[in-house]
């Protein structure tokens, strides 16, 4: 993308019929530090790379709960980020307010979608510069959505965002067919891998990953949105690096978690 | 029963009652609700658990009342998005009494006694009248009974006047289960003589291992 005379403005239409000021909006997603989300029928995760401006800072947070049922992960400018959380979670209270049930997540994507559209039509504004990643859980069982700057919103089983969300995507697509039965602890499991993939050869411990997640346990109870804390965390990517040292046993490895998925091929 | 032609509220009946200890709050409301001389249900709670460690039990009409605490959980929600944590005791007992205050001119027909944990762990009983005028105290009630149980009450918490310099403590000395039962006692007392009250009693005890309820039966007629 150059810049061209068609691009200041985010009601100018190019000849082209493109509106720069959005892409150039998406663009700034793909700076962001990367973030991805998965789900099965009953839970939905999200992760997300940690990134501080510096040594001496802490780092920005990227994972936001909604409400009881939701969370969001995003990527881009988190400022933007924690205004449309604030949105979101007034929206899940107003509904349940006259409701008294929880705001299902499809239309929770889609009040994000609608607020993000009226940037791209108003001269005063600009468009929200964070793509978010909604998780939540309803009636119709765990979902994930990815909402776009320019107002368009998609379902996914598995995606990635932010900058070298390419190779966590790779990593997705070779998985994502089996998810849908996938236990929770698996798709945790995937999920710090994919944010590894984003990386790059930097160790992935409990300070430089976030991993949240929601839904609906065997018995029908729901687990709520949440962040997994730090220690557990570290116990899972230890418990995932032992395995991937002894590839030629991964069965006669102690797993923490009953569903072990001694049978996937840890082809990292 | 006439009343004004534009008379918006009416009476449900009731009573609430809370008591703080200096670990536990005991709070209580009866189950019984009513109109004129008739009984709706028997089986209706007053109370409303707020935050972990705060509980409102609010009696008189129970429209105003439902909707005062949906408003009430939806604010401590939001407090929870906003700082990380559940809203304390004493911070809600000032927001219910902005809350009320709020309607000054058309006020909610709500008469609340809030109870619960304070930041140090000591029970605390807030105590309201309609608008929003509120006091901490050791013990109160609220409601049709409230006339028959607070002498009672005075009686037997011998809770010093707040007029008295030093200021005393007005948490009650007594224990957690002579509290609840001193409770069962009043609320029996008050069933025999006022009729809006009866049917079942609520009791939710908070304290430091958490919230429980129970419930006990009360006269039926």
């Amino acid at each position: 993308m150059f810049r061209n005379q068609y691009d200041t403005d985010v009601t100018t239409w190019s000849p082209q019929g493109r509106l720069f000021q959005v892409e150039y909006a998406m663009e700034a997603v793909k700076q962001g530090s990367a973030c991805v989300g998965l789900r099965s029928r009953t839970h939905a995760v999200l992760a997300a790379a940690n990134k501080a401006a510096s040594e001496l800072s802490s780092h920005q947070r990227k994972v936001f709960r909604v409400a009881e049922h939701a969370g969001v992960a995003l990527a881009g400018l988190t400022a933007d980020g924690r205004v449309l959380s604030r949105f979101l979670r007034s929206e899940c209270i107003n509904h349940s307010f006259v409701y008294e049930s929880p705001l299902p997540v499809s239309r929770l994507a889609l009040r994000l979608a609608d607020k993000a559209q009226v940037c791209t039509q108003r001269s005063w504004k600009r468009p929200y510069g964070v793509g978010l990643l909604v998780a939540g859980l309803d009636e119709t069982g765990a979902h994930l959505y990815y909402n776009c700057p320019s107002g368009n919103y998609f379902e996914y089983q598995a995606f990635a965002i932010g900058s070298r969300s390419q190779a966590a995507k790779t990593f997705l697509e070779r998985r994502f067919e089996k998810y849908n039965d996938y236990t929770p602890e698996q798709l945790i499991k995937d999920a710090l891998s994919a944010i590894k993939e984003t990386l790059q050869g930097e160790k992935l411990t409990s300070s430089n990953c976030t991993v949240a997640i929601v839904g609906r346990k065997d018995d029908g109870t729901m687990e709520p949105f949440e962040t997994i804390d730090a220690k557990r965390i570290q116990e899972i990517i230890d418990s995932m690096e032992a395995a991937e040292e002894a590839p030629t046993e991964p069965s006669a490895m102690q797993q923490e978690e009953e569903g072990t998925d001694a049978a996937a091929p840890m082809d990292i | 029963m006439s009343r004004r032609g534009d008379w918006v509220y009416e009476n449900n009946g009731g009573t609430c009652v809370a008591i703080a200890g200096a670990d536990y709050c005991v709070i209580a409301a009866d189950t019984r609700l009513s109109v004129g001389y008739s009984i709706l249900t028997r089986d209706h709670s007053k109370i409303c658990e707020l935050a972990d460690k705060c509980v409102l039990a609010s009696s008189g009409f129970q429209g105003d009342i439902k909707a005062l605490h949906k408003n009430l959980a939806a604010r401590e929600l939001l407090y929870q998005h906003q700082h990380n944590k559940r809203m304390s005791c004493p911070a809600m007992a000032q927001l219910l009494s902005n809350t009320l205050y709020y309607k000054r001119f058309f006020p909610y027909y709500a008469f609340n006694v809030l109870g619960g944990l304070d930041s140090e762990g000591k029970g605390c009983v807030f105590t309201y009248d309609a608008v929003g005028s509120y006091e901490r105290t050791g013990y109160s009630a609220q409601g049709t009974g409230s006339t028959l149980i607070m002498p009672v009450l005075d009686n037997q918490l011998k809770s010093p006047s707040p007029l008295l310099l030093p200021a005393r403590d007005a948490v009650t000395p007594l224990s957690e289960t002579e509290a609840i039962d001193l409770v069962k006692d009043v609320f029996a007392s008050a069933t025999e003589r006022d009729i809006y009250t009866g049917d079942k009693l609520e009791i939710v005890v908070v304290n430091k291992a958490g919230t429980r309820r129970e419930y006990i039966d009360l006269r039926k007629d």
